[in-house]
């Protein structure tokens, strides 16, 4: 029988969160590209909670916009609730995190998908990755096609070798019931790669019409929406916003669970993979903070045309009755029917320590991965990595150098850098406190630090480009003007200090003094300035912010560049760590095995001490002195 | 902490002797030597010549510590090819001291072990062929920093930091639980609670601060083995040494009890006894510790004190002992002068080619001469103590008032009614600079604490 064979440029394995944003970034920067998929009803499904953001991976989403991807476009055209977290704390803090309608957003990242250009789109499972001579060339799929290809990104996602449990029930399936795909792994192991399997969960989803609202509180979206997309203003995407509603466990829950732990997968030992610390099931919850009587429930909708329900908070792998009880002991879920069964799942991944900082195996030239494949959680940080691998390949293809984000610069930076260098040993995710420079990394900037970068790669177009030229130069005058502007003590300027219950001055001061009082902000005091140029509320809110905390962020920029002079130092990838004499046993091990990028990347690695470093920088030095 | 900023360190011998010289490498050398010192001759320090001497005094603020000749070097032609200024102070470990201390108050860091060679030779000024010989000193030193520091910080003082960080990281790991997840976790209001704990944070970091002034983080001091054979009296010796300035033995509870040393003052010389349990209370520490463990003790001295038991002839044992000291520096005290004298002194000393003398331990005849040999040895400078153990304690000092400063910014913030988030950042600087004390980074401490401590998550 004749095999099909088929040519591209590069082939993606996954169309989630990472497949998608890697083969939009591909196609668009004009390679020909074919990205394969289970099952075509799948393509960036969330099987898990019905929302995109929150802590940290709204800093993501707003990134991935910043630098031309897809997500923060396609949530603000598909989501039903939005709401900005931490806003009465710091500007770093702030999360924007949105409901999504779990159906459009997948049916409406498809047509984009299919309706870009130089993108295919095709159901097959992948189970070998070509390559010769330590170089990729292709993939092949179930059915024995070919495909060739210079570059291929993997985005497996959690399909490797899935299995799906709870209680005594095991299916060898994907997320939602999904086919998973059982080959790849090992071809991937015959390739030299490491892998490792990990474990997430899932709550039940409930039908709406059996649950007693009443009982619970309502939660609200805001009233004023921030949209993801730098590209969108919020009368752009206001729309009607549909509630979540919050209740509670308590003792007669926890009750059942205890009684009924012995039947849990996780307790007996079926399940092998490693969980995530941060999304505990409820029977984890129960066990390791028993003095808690409650913990929070939130009961979230999946979108507007369906009855289904997650019950978020409680994830788990009890059996299917203990899950009734469960469910049943909450208030308001007193009558409740399970539309789907809460449950475990494990799957194959790899130790992203194989990987370089570009997200390219070390061991297969043209071979990159992106998400939970890479060993992190979360559709957000998927997304991101999807984007980079994807931007990644085709740079490689052009013969450029890899885009790498430093730490300093975007919290994508952090997410890959922390994947390569640290050791996981469960599922990633990110966190606002993992960013040491989080000040600077803020979601209302994520556009003046990454959109250039997008512009340079190309997924940027010039009339983004320059709108952003244009704010960067309006906060500046602005934050200059406002600086210098002198306030003197006059009627007027007391009377309104007074009304704004901030007190009344003595001598002049500049406005940017005024601004800096924190019962104060730059809006409060128009009355007072009557030069002030007519800004847009984004330039507004950058004025407000550089100027209210410059103390603390000019203390980050000093640190960062601090940071950046051994960023910039990199290591050449010829280096053998065994003939640095002077080098601890354990750093030479270390060192051997990550092959950092720079001296910085090697800084991090944990047991390599600060004096390794000098020893390095010494050796580099005399390295880089025989070579020339 | 990994920084390229100025630098600063004693580069001479920690003797009472001689010049002792503080040099300052980095682009702010020149900056940092403006603020601590004043020309005798009127001039402007800013204009003058590269490669020049003046004369003057080095000032804390309106306090003179020493008159000194300052090296004014610019760069590029100096020793690590960076700004240089060499202060030449008039000896005097006291005095090199609060010198070091000055500069480092007015900007400069405590430099790393191997700090000067390492940018000396990044900056081209060492021969290529010197490579090895570079990462050997970094290196080794380190090492000796590290184990010298753990050594010493073994037991309480490493507790009360320990304590300390675990109240900081607690507080950020509070805070940045609750912002991580702000739908099941509030804490509004937290910073009235977090500043009782700053506030005892910094009280308890001040004293140990105190501490470190005393230079009783680290021992300083010469390094002093006795060594012998049974019944040779070195236990009355010690006695004798440890009887004679009793009031200056320090002991303050919680920072030295558990050292194994003791540090005496004799006659304005700081000694540390090792006071090995092997030599106060064992026999015959050539049978029962073994040879290794007398090596080891002998290795890491600055000072031997050999005692001999006079009425004795000398045994194998003796050999042993004169092989493992041969390269040292050695006071050999022929003890038992009191009785018949199987040893003459002139043989011993032609033998062993040290200072040798007679004591009697009983009599105390002899004792005074043995004070005069070890001044002479001391004030010339041909003893001196370790380095690298005095920076050490000033880095740590310099870590401990790193984590005071950050503290008070917590402190501030608070004040201000920034946000909680705000917090964080200072608690977190502290915590790194405490751990820097303990060997010990942030890795994924707050990660840890975080999800040990909070109930998180969806």
């Amino acid at each position: 029988m004749a095999l099909l064979e088929e040519t591209y440029d590069i082939v993606v394995v996954g169309a989630g969160h990472a497949g998608c944003e890697a083969a939009l970034a591909c196609a668009r920067l004009g390679f020909e590209t074919i990205c394969f998929t289970v099952s075509m009803d799948s393509v960036a499904l969330m099987p898990c909670n019905p929302n995109v953001g929150g802590s940290s991976k709204g800093h993501l989403v707003k990134e991935i916009d910043a630098l031309g991807g897809e997500m923060g476009i396609n949530i603000d055209k598909t989501y039903i609730q939005s709401k900005m977290l931490n806003k009465s704390k710091g500007p770093a803090v702030h999360s924007l995190r949105a409901q999504a309608d779990k159906a459009e957003y997948s049916r409406h990242m498809r047509m984009t998908m299919e309706n870009t250009e130089h993108l295919t789109l095709r159901q097959a499972e992948v189970v070998e990755i070509l390559a010769e001579d330590g170089k990729v060339c292709g993939v092949k799929t179930y059915s024995g096609a070919i495909y060739h290809a210079k570059a291929v990104v993997l985005a497996t996602g959690t399909y490797l070798k899935a299995r799906c449990i709870y209680g005594e029930v095991s299916n060898a399936t994907g997320p939602n019931g999904l086919q998973a795909a059982n080959y790849l792994t090992d071809s991937l192991k015959s390739l030299g790669i490491e892998m490792y399997r990990f474990k997430t969960g899932t709550p039940a989803r409930i039908d709406k019409r059996s649950i007693n609202f009443d009982v619970m509180e309502e939660q609200f979206g805001d009233e004023n929406i921030v949209p993801f997309s730098f590209t969108n203003k919020e009368e752009d995407i206001k729309r009607p916003q549909i509630s979540c509603w919050l209740t509670y466990t308590n003792e007669e829950t926890h009750n059942i669970i205890r009684e009924n732990l012995h039947r849990s997968p996780l307790f007996s030992g079926a399940i092998e993979g490693t969980g995530p610390r941060y999304c505990p099931s409820i029977e984890d919850k129960v066990v390791k903070f028993a003095d808690k009587n409650r913990h929070q429930v939130f009961i979230e909708p999946e979108g507007e045309y369906t009855n289904e329900m997650y019950v978020g908070g409680m994830s788990s792998s009890l059996p299917e009755d203990v899950q009734y009880k469960m469910y049943r002991s909450v208030k308001g879920l007193e009558n409740v029917k399970i539309v789907r069964n809460a449950y475990a799942i494990e799957y194959d991944c790899i130790n992203p320590m194989q990987l370089k900082a570009s997200l390219e195996f070390k061991a297969v030239d043209g071979l990159f991965s992106g998400g939970q494949f890479n060993g992190s959680s979360g559709y957000e940080e998927a997304a991101a990595q999807g984007l980079i691998a994807g931007i990644n390949a085709c740079r490689k293809l052009q013969g450029k150098e890899p885009v790498i984000l430093k730490r300093s610069e975007a919290y994508i930076g952090v997410l890959i850098d922390d994947l390569v260098t640290k050791e996981t040993h469960e599922p990633y995710r990110m966190m606002t406190s993992r960013a040491e420079y989080r000040l600077l990394l803020r979601q209302d900037n994520a556009d003046l630090r990454l959109t250039p970068i997008g512009h340079e790669v190309g997924l940027i177009n010039e009339e983004r480009y320059e709108a952003l030229l244009e704010k960067e130069k309006q906060i500046k005058a602005e934050v200059e003007r406002v600086n210098g502007k002198k306030i003197g003590a006059s009627k007027e300027v007391q009377e309104l200090l007074e009304q704004l219950g901030s007190s009344t001055l003595k001598t002049a001061v500049t406005l940017g003094e005024l601004i800096r009082r924190p019962e104060l902000k730059y809006e409060d005091l128009a009355s007072i300035d009557p030069e002030r140029p007519q800004l847009d509320d984004d330039v507004v809110n950058q004025v407000n912010i550089n100027i209210k905390y410059d103390g603390y962020i000019s203390r980050q920029m000093k640190q960062v560049e601090q940071f950046k002079k051994l960023e910039v130092k990199t290591i050449p990838e010829e280096i053998d760590y065994e003939k640095v004499g002077s080098l601890r046993k354990e750093a030479v091990q270390k060192l051997s095995k990550i092959r950092p990028h720079s001296i910085g990347q090697a800084s991090r690695i944990s047991g390599v001490s600060p004096a390794d470093i000098s020893v390095l920088l010494v050796y580099l030095e005399q390295y880089r002195r025989n070579q020339s | 902490m990994f920084r390229n900023d100025t630098i600063a360190a004693i580069s001479t011998a920690m003797a009472d002797g001689g010049i002792g010289i503080v040099r300052i490498s980095g682009d702010e050398a020149c900056q940092v030597m403006e603020k601590v010192f004043r020309p005798a001759k009127k001039k402007d320090m800013k204009s003058v010549d590269s490669h020049t001497a003046h004369y003057g005094y080095i000032y804390d603020g309106e306090k003179k510590i020493d008159e000194c000749i300052c090296l004014i070097m610019r760069a590029p032609h100096t020793y690590t090819r960076e700004d240089v200024v060499e202060i030449n102070c008039h000896g005097g470990v006291t005095v090199m001291k609060k010198v070091l201390e000055t500069v480092i108050r007015h900007g400069a860091r405590p430099a790393e072990p191997g700090e000067f060679t390492k940018r000396a030779f990044l900056n081209g000024r060492i021969d290529l062929s010197q490579a090895e010989a570079v990462m050997d000193v970094i290196s080794s030193k380190n090492e000796f920093a590290l184990e010298s520091s753990l050594k010493q910080l073994e037991g309480s003082l490493k507790k009360k930091i320990e304590e300390i960080r675990k109240v900081i990281i607690h507080n950020i790991a509070a805070i940045e639980s609750a912002l991580d997840d702000p739908e099941h976790m509030t804490i509004d209001g937290y910073g009235q609670q977090l500043l009782v704990d700053v506030k005892k944070l910094k009280e308890e970091i001040t004293i140990l601060i105190d501490t470190a002034d005393n230079g009783r983080i680290l021992k300083e001091g010469i390094k002093t083995v006795i060594i012998g054979k049974p019944n040779a009296g070195k236990s009355s010796l010690l006695n004798i040494l440890v009887g004679e300035e009793r009031a200056i033995v320090t002991d303050i509870a919680g920072t030295t009890r558990d050292t194994l040393e003791e540090s005496i003052n004799i006659h304005g010389i700081p000694l540390n006894i090792i006071d090995t349990a092997g030599i106060r209370d064992t026999e015959d520490i050539i049978e029962k510790i073994g040879v290794d463990k007398a090596k080891e003790s002998i290795a890491s001295a600055d000072l031997v004190l050999y005692v001999v038991d006079m009425s004795r002839e000398l045994d194998h044992n003796d050999d042993i002992i004169m092989d493992m000291i041969r390269e040292k520096k050695v006071i050999v005290l022929l003890n038992k002068s009191d009785l018949d004298k199987k040893i003459d002194a002139d043989w011993m000393k032609k033998k062993l080619l040290k200072e040798t003398v007679e004591i009697s331990t009983k009599t105390q005849e002899g004792i005074l001469k043995f004070y005069e040999i070890l001044k002479d040895m001391f004030f010339q400078g041909n003893l001196s103590f370790n380095n690298e153990i005095y920076i050490t304690n000033m880095r740590h000092k310099n870590a401990l008032n790193e984590a005071l400063e950050s503290l008070s910014m917590v402190e501030q913030s608070i004040m201000d009614d920034m946000p909680e988030d705000f917090y964080s950042i200072d608690l977190m600087n502290a915590y790194e600079a405490l751990g820097y004390i303990i060997g010990e980074s942030l890795g994924e401490d707050l990660v840890n604490e975080i999800f040990s401590e909070f109930c998180m998550g969806k």
